[in-house]
């Protein structure tokens, strides 16, 4: 596939259900973690130019926590975990039980900051795995880096490699919500999956699709 | 807010009095802006990699290489009536983002994208007057062709003026 413009709405579906598969996942390993309910929506998968990615996590300026890790293997690409530093706060609060926690400082406060990377490798971790399942693709990620800052500032970082080949991105797009007793919605997390040029293909392939039908 | 030009990732515009000119969330990206004090006309780009030559497909967004992208502004603001002797450049971004144990080469664009900005324009012979790259915190930056002042934003340090 030269151009993402070419993609068709049955690849975009074949793409939704791999991130549905795969947020299922982590939402479920995120919930034994903080023994809370934990929900996804169905993923979005839209072909977005790089400035709308940041759009489903309040635009390019709104300040956020992001894990970032590389996916390595037979289809490498970046993923990102993102939340609002407020709910970002929060979750790490109760996972170490700091409640004067702040991830919003600089140097990033190291006990936090390992805490949401921890978070973000279990639930990367069981997102790529069952990816890897589905599509029989050997993928690994590689440790996670976390940062907080500019939404747009730190998706930069995992545009580079789309870059080199266009000026749109595929993106899959996986909301997670954590809910109260209530049904209320907590705290809203995102994952955004973002393949490689060349890595598309090789996922299409593996599940029988041919690109060019 | 209706004088302001925005300029997008891999994009670059021009701007003049009572315009100012904005680009957001530079990561590893690096913000150009290039101006003519006495005509008071300015110019931004917002660079995402270093050279042209890392193109994979036929169509080039010219704005998106910091060659290119230089290249191409330069010429907008000759059309506007700037002159090529009197160009100034105030440059913001290139930071590295997210910290990893690996350094791979991706993960170096930042500083890569620094040292092409200022290749290009040390070729034009357009001197950089002010800098504020590197680092590991995203900016936001907006020019004022009419005072030729640059507002740097970070999440973690405000605003400082240029």
């Amino acid at each position: 596939m030269k151009d993402l413009s070419e993609i068709k709405s049955q690849h975009l579906d074949i793409l939704k259900e791999v991130g549905n598969i795969g947020a299922g996942n982590a939402a479920t390993a995120l919930s034994q973690m903080l023994h809370k309910v934990i929900d996804m929506k169905v993923p979005a998968v839209k072909v977005v130019p790089f400035t709308e990615i940041s759009d489903a996590v309040g635009g390019e300026e709104a300040v956020v926590a992001a894990v970032f890790l590389r996916i390595e293997g037979e289809a490498p690409g970046n993923m990102f975990f993102m939340l609002p530093v407020n709910e970002a706060n929060d979750l790490i609060r109760q996972l170490i039980g700091d409640p004067s926690l702040h991830l919003q400082q600089e140097p990033i406060d190291e006990m936090g900051a390992s805490a949401l990377c921890e978070v973000g490798n279990i639930l990367a971790g069981s997102y790529l795995s069952s990816l890897s399942d589905f599509t029989k693709l050997n993928l690994q990620p590689t440790p996670p880096a976390v940062a907080v800052d500019m939404t747009m500032a730190l998706l930069s970082a995992g545009l580079v490699e789309l870059s080199e080949a266009g000026d749109y991105a595929i993106v899959i797009d996986t909301e997670i919500n954590e809910k109260d007793q209530d049904n209320t919605i907590q705290s809203k997390g995102h994952f955004f999956l973002l393949p490689d040029p060349d890595s598309l293909e090789k996922i299409f392939r593996s599940l029988g699709v041919n690109m060019d039908e | 807010m209706n004088n302001l030009v925005k300029v997008g990732m891999a994009d670059l515009n021009t701007a003049t009095p009572p315009e100012t000119i904005r680009t957001s969330g530079l990561g590893s990206c690096v913000g150009v802006v290039i101006y003519d004090e006495k005509a008071k006309i300015s110019g931004m780009a917002h660079i995402m990699l270093p050279d042209s030559s890392f193109a994979r497909s036929g169509i080039l967004n010219r704005a998106k290489y910091a060659d290119t992208a230089i290249q191409d502004l330069i010429k907008k603001m000759i059309v506007l009536g700037v002159s090529k002797y009197r160009l100034k450049a105030k440059i913001a971004g290139g930071a590295q983002m997210f910290k990893f144990s690996s350094n791979s080469e991706a993960m170096r664009i930042g500083p890569r994208n620094v040292v092409a900005v200022k290749e290009t324009l040390q070729g034009l012979n357009i001197s950089i007057v002010y800098e504020d790259v590197g680092g590991s915190s995203g900016r936001t930056i907006e020019f004022n062709p009419a005072t030729s002042i640059l507002e740097i934003r970070t999440v973690n340090k405000g605003v400082v003026q240029v």
